[in-house]
């Protein structure tokens, strides 16, 4: 039978970086036109980074597709800003230059929405400390496209690219944050479920709380991702692959607010797995660690920051979790997170 | 005479945290108990079956084998609803969604691989799938719509009394029910008769039980000599029945145990057992890489033609078969490793050609498979 593309390839998993690298990066990365220890698409990094004089240009670019549009915490335009802020922060960019925006817009969306949307780009820029300078607008006849898109590039200078590859055996791995906080509001909106109530998506540009933890990491830092689609699961495991380590967590130390946790519960789905869009995990050498994890915590958005695992020679590719019971594989997301039936 | 014990840390306090139910003291001094238990009874080798996809679930989520006893061999029956609906039930629902007809279902059952298709390809290819969390969300949609909307059930008993009770609350006339529904009991009678069978005890799940009552397996005890013990779904439920099991064992005293008695009775819920049975009505058939089960299969009753979606379409699944299955398939072990007598790392398709993004067979599809939440969580204890 032919092969279709599905909402799995989507997902954030396996199967949608098994597209990307078969068919979608598949010869872009072969012909030696970047220079050495450049990050290309080969690396799958959360963006690119080329040479320039002794810096570095960190490039990215991310299409934001979210129903519905406005949601608990949010709407696509500060989700459309925050995203691509964030990926440039995580690879060391934490001032961003600028950004660009490209909007499809669905024929028949309200005019108040699409001015809601742009006055919450704004605003979360100002957040960020950076602008949009160029753009483009496209109209699609009703039914041609669900909604509106949004895609932004982001581009920033760094001196020293933190990639998603760089962990070592010893280093400490943290979260910034709660997590599961966006998806599981998502999830909740999206079905009318009727736990939502205190359940909301943690979408924030969070480069100036990177910013905060490189400093106090004295270059301690060696790789950063931030946990969104496939949640904190697909993102250590890559990590883990890419860096060659192994990777043990401790459940008991990962925070996950209360309502998410029981909401999770409830649907049968693993807080692991639930995208966010506020939060970054930071892989640091052991005697840095505190001094990053104090660092994070004296940020309003880092106040639930917690060292939540250690990286070891062990078991290379593996994530290990440490249930406080026992001990069990983290496994990856395939496919959209479906409820359980029971 | 079916034994009522409290839970191991006097759970049914009111208002006891559920944390209780998860504390890592309490479950090493169950573990450690476990171990004391199956060293008195010296063999190398005990095995306990479970028929429960979610106490699979919480065995592998918390790591519980572990530490668990080496020479405890828990076994996971054909408690997965989602892997024993078998192949053309499956292609049944792919026939109606091909047919533009709308088909509503819990989110395990999209993935399942039916003879060519699974849900998910049908909707690939245009068909209207909703998942639903209920069998009230699915007659919500119906409501919503002029459409004809067929509710795919699965499920064990437990799941069956929802589907009734929505069944016996006057739906819309566009609504209908196409049931996979499956009945634990007699395939537990299929697993003590089978023959090399290794299983020395049963843990039975506790939500279903809260349904038929602890009682329903005393007959069943009686015959096969095989001791039964409920359990609830929580660390700690799981140790606390593993090790009344193994005592029975020990002791060589074949009777019912609830241990799970703040949920489950000894004669259960009457009111969901009288609505099950007004509805649904037991008759045989094939469960997925198991057997042909008798009265294993929940149908609904004549009376009830009017909601039943095989009464009221004409589901021509022989126009899937053109396509043989796949060579894939037909090495696919999933029955024996049901069955308890083959663990998924004795499959040559296990990790390699059957994975979660690209199941071969049921066992790799559902959350509660034994081969996914093997792939998921690692089968092996050495961590």
């Amino acid at each position: 039978m032919e092969e279709l593309v599905t909402l799995k390839h989507g997902a954030g998993g396996r199967a949608m970086r098994r597209l990307i690298e078969a068919t979608l990066a598949a010869g872009f990365s072969e012909d030696g036109a970047l220079e050495p220890e450049s990050v290309g698409l080969a690396a799958m990094d959360d963006g690119a980074a080329l040479r320039l004089g002794d810096r570095w240009l960190v490039v990215t670019t991310d299409s934001h597709v979210i129903h519905p549009v406005f949601f608990p915490g949010g709407d696509i335009g500060r989700l459309a800003v925050a995203g691509t802020v964030n990926d440039l922060a995580v690879m060391g960019a934490v001032e961003p230059m600028a950004l660009t925006s490209a909007i499809i817009v669905e024929e028949g969306f309200r005019h108040a929405d699409l001015a809601r949307l742009q006055g919450s780009m704004r605003e979360t820029c100002a957040e960020a400390g950076v602008t949009v300078v160029t753009g483009d607008t496209k109209v699609m006849g009703r039914g041609e496209i669900d909604g509106v898109v949004i895609n932004t590039t982001g581009i920033g200078l760094t001196e020293r690219v933190v990639p998603d590859c760089g962990l070592r055996p010893g280093d400490r791995l943290l979260v910034t944050g709660s997590i599961g906080d966006h998806g599981i509001a998502l999830l909740a909106r999206r079905h009318e479920l009727d736990f939502e109530g205190e359940l909301v998506s943690d979408v924030a540009p969070i480069n100036r709380l990177i910013a905060a933890a490189l400093e106090a990491s004295v270059g301690g830092i060696s790789a950063m991702k931030d946990p969104t689609r496939g949640g904190l699961a697909s993102a250590l495991h890559e990590m883990a692959e890419k860096s060659g380590v192994g990777i043990t967590l401790h459940e008991p130390s990962i925070p996950v607010t209360p309502t998410v946790r029981s909401a999770a519960e409830m649907l049968g789905l693993d807080p692991l797995h639930i995208a966010n869009e506020g939060k970054a995990i930071i892989g640091v050498r052991a005697e840095r660690a505190e001094a990053v994890l104090a660092a994070l915590r004296a940020h309003p958005l880092g106040r639930e920051a917690a060292i939540v695992g250690a990286c070891s020679a062990e078991h290379p590719g593996r994530v290990v979790l440490d249930t406080g019971l026992g001990r069990r594989l983290v496994s990856e997301v395939e496919g959209e997170p479906l409820p359980r039936i029971c | 005479m079916t034994e009522a014990v409290r839970a191991p840390d006097g759970g049914l306090t009111a208002g006891a945290s559920e944390l209780k139910f998860r504390d890592p003291t309490r479950a090493r001094e169950l573990a450690g108990a476990l171990e004391g238990v199956c060293e008195a009874i010296g063999r190398d080798r005990i095995s306990v079956m479970h028929v429960c996809g979610s106490h699979e679930q919480s065995i592998a989520k918390y790591g519980l084998r572990t530490i668990l006893p080496r020479r405890l061999d828990v076994i996971m029956g054909p408690g997965c609803p989602v892997c024993v609906t078998d192949v053309p039930e499956v292609d049944e629902a792919v026939v109606l969604a091909a047919d533009g007809i709308r088909i509503a279902t819990y989110g395990d059952m999209v993935r399942v691989p039916g003879t060519t298709r699974s849900l998910a390809d049908a909707k690939a290819e245009g068909a209207r799938i909703d998942v639903v969390y209920s069998a009230a969300q699915a007659v919500e949609i119906a409501r919503g719509t002029d459409e004809e909307v067929v509710f795919f059930a699965s499920g064990f008993e437990t799941t069956a009394v929802a589907t009734a009770a929505v069944i016996l609350a006057d739906p819309p006339s566009n609504f209908s029910v196409l049931s996979a529904h499956k009945y634990i009991p007699p395939v537990m009678e299929i697993v003590a008769e089978m023959p090399g069978t290794r299983v020395e005890g049963f843990l039975a799940a506790g939500h279903a039980a809260t349904i038929t009552g602890s009682s329903l397996f005393e007959p069943f005890v009686d015959r096969h000599g095989i001791p039964v013990v409920v359990a609830g779904f929580e660390p700690l439920d799981v140790l606390a029945g593993l090790l009344k099991l193994v005592e029975l064992v020990r002791d060589g005293e074949p009777r019912v145990v609830n241990m799970y008695p703040r949920c489950v009775t000894a004669e259960g819920n009457r009111n969901a057992q009288e609505r099950l049975w007004r509805v649904f009505r037991t008759v045989g058939g094939r469960w997925r890489g198991i057997a042909h089960v008798p009265n294993g299969n929940l149908r609904l009753r004549d009376e009830f033609a009017h909601v039943d979606a095989r009464k009221r379409f004409r589901i021509e699944v022989q126009r899937l078969w053109s396509h043989a299955p796949s060579a894939l398939t037909q090495m696919c072990i999933c029955g024996d490793i049901m069955a308890g007598i083959a663990s998924p790392s004795d499959c040559d398709l296990f990790g390699k050609e059957c994975t979660p993004e690209a199941p071969v067979g049921a066992c790799m599809v559902s959350n509660e498979g034994t081969c996914k939440i093997w792939q998921q969580y690692g089968g092996h204890p050495d961590l």
